[in-house]
């Protein structure tokens, strides 16, 4: 029995100084990325075409997504404010949890399943097939002409998407309460406008979402470069970078908010 | 380095991100209607500022002239020290009178300013002299509770009679 009791005191022990080693090696890479991009940064055209596929390939996804979320809102939200006869302040509703933080969060998150896992599964598969390996024996450094243009370009991306995804969330709410139920379109978009403040909401929603943009990408190309080359290793950091990711978007949603939205309203 | 179609998908992806940002900053946002213009400061105390928030409108008729910027408690009047920036375009007499209202029954709270007759105007620094302070559900029960109560005792005495 206490040999069972050894055995696993020593792998909660490997495991904590196993991850604590990870923690160190990420970022030790973080940092050598943002040193080397200046040379990818400097040739531009590797960022614009890494911005098609992570940007570009992910409207899709982030417009349904955002029409729907903003859709679904205005419905609920009248549901509820109907109730107390303040059916036209649907329009604050559904543009204030938007841009506060449904936009960044849920754009984060389809960023995060959408390109951040495709990022992670080409550096992945780059490691696994030894192209990395023969980038570096012909002096190309991997992580200036691999990873930098693909961090930036997640970086450029997220705040977009997400600007996009609650522009079109808010013509969602507007399409059901407006068009659909008739909700007044004066007092609509008036309240509306009466309640968000430029710097306070949706500047506050575009640094949250650059933030994500951050650590999505980040969590994203280092479990790429991280990953155990085999087809096993990359199908395990594929799924370890969207749940990380998802895990570290909420939380840092939380953090952030709790500086931005303090005791104010 | 030739063009590509990728570059003119990108471009389109990047206008369209930085116009829907616009897009939520004018239509979606207060960017439009907020102008840049001076404004002045000016101080009013209230006895009881209520439910009255930093960012609350400031209004003059029903219509907007400025928002309130801070609120403090002064601990030698024992009062609530309310500054509120307005609109240089809109001038007000000093004598005008500043209370704090409540859109609708249950609505967020403002500060109303009725202009006065008097000839000098409001500079900016100047402390308005009157002022009326947030009504308080509770006291008003109370006080409605109150003058049932009065009343009803007349109305024994006057039975007893």
């Amino acid at each position: 029995m206490p040999r069972r009791i050894v055995i696993g005191i020593r792998g909660v022990g490997h495991r904590v100084i196993d991850s604590v080693w990870r923690l160190g090696y990420a970022s030790r890479f973080f940092l050598l990325t943002m040193l080397k991009s200046g040379t990818s940064l400097r040739r531009f055209g590797l960022i614009i075409r890494e911005v098609y596929f992570t940007g570009v390939l992910s409207l899709i996804i982030i417009l349904v997504s955002g029409l729907f979320v903003g859709m679904v809102l205005g419905l609920q939200g009248y549901e509820t404010l109907q109730r107390y006869g303040a059916e036209s302040a649907v329009g604050t509703m559904v543009a204030l949890s938007l841009l506060r933080e449904l936009g960044p969060v849920v754009a984060a998150l389809l960023f995060a399943s959408r390109a951040g896992s495709a990022i992670t599964a080409e550096i992945g598969l780059m490691k696994a097939t030894e192209q990395l390996a023969a980038m570096e024996m012909m002096a190309v450094d991997p992580i200036a002409r691999v990873v930098a243009p693909r961090f930036w370009a997640g970086v450029i991306s997220m705040p977009l998407l997400a600007a996009l995804f609650s522009a079109v969330g808010v013509f969602g709410g507007y399409l059901v309460a407006v068009v659909l139920i008739g909700v007044d379109e004066g007092s609509f978009w008036s309240q509306m406008q009466d309640a968000v403040d430029f710097r306070y909401d949706i500047v506050n929603g575009v640094i949250k979402t650059c933030v994500f943009g951050v650590a999505v990408t980040a969590i994203a190309v280092f479990e790429g470069y991280d990953a155990s080359p085999t087809a096993e290793g990359v199908s395990g950091a594929t799924t370890r970078t969207v749940v990380t990711s998802s895990l570290a978007i909420l939380g840092l949603d939380f953090v952030l908010t709790s500086f931005m939205f303090r005791g104010m309203s | 380095m030739q063009r590509s179609t990728m570059d003119l998908w990108v471009g389109i992806f990047v206008i369209a991100g930085i116009g829907a940002l616009l897009v939520l900053a004018f239509k979606v946002g207060n960017l439009g209607t907020y102008s840049a213009s001076d404004s002045y400061t000016v101080t009013g105390s209230f006895e009881n500022i209520g439910g009255l928030k930093v960012r609350a409108p400031v209004k003059s008729a029903g219509v907007v002239v400025g928002r309130v910027t801070d609120i403090q408690f002064s601990t030698d009047t024992f009062d609530a020290q309310v500054i509120m920036s307005i609109d240089s375009r809109y001038q007000f007499p000093k004598d005008t009178f500043a209370s704090i209202l409540t859109s609708g029954l249950i609505g967020e709270q403002y500060i109303g300013l009725a202009a006065g007759g008097d000839e000098a105007l409001l500079k900016s620094g100047d402390k308005i002299m009157k002022t009326n302070s947030a009504l308080v559900l509770e006291e008003m029960i109370g006080r409605f509770l109150f003058n049932k109560a009065s009343e009803g005792d007349g109305k024994e005495k006057a039975d007893a009679d």
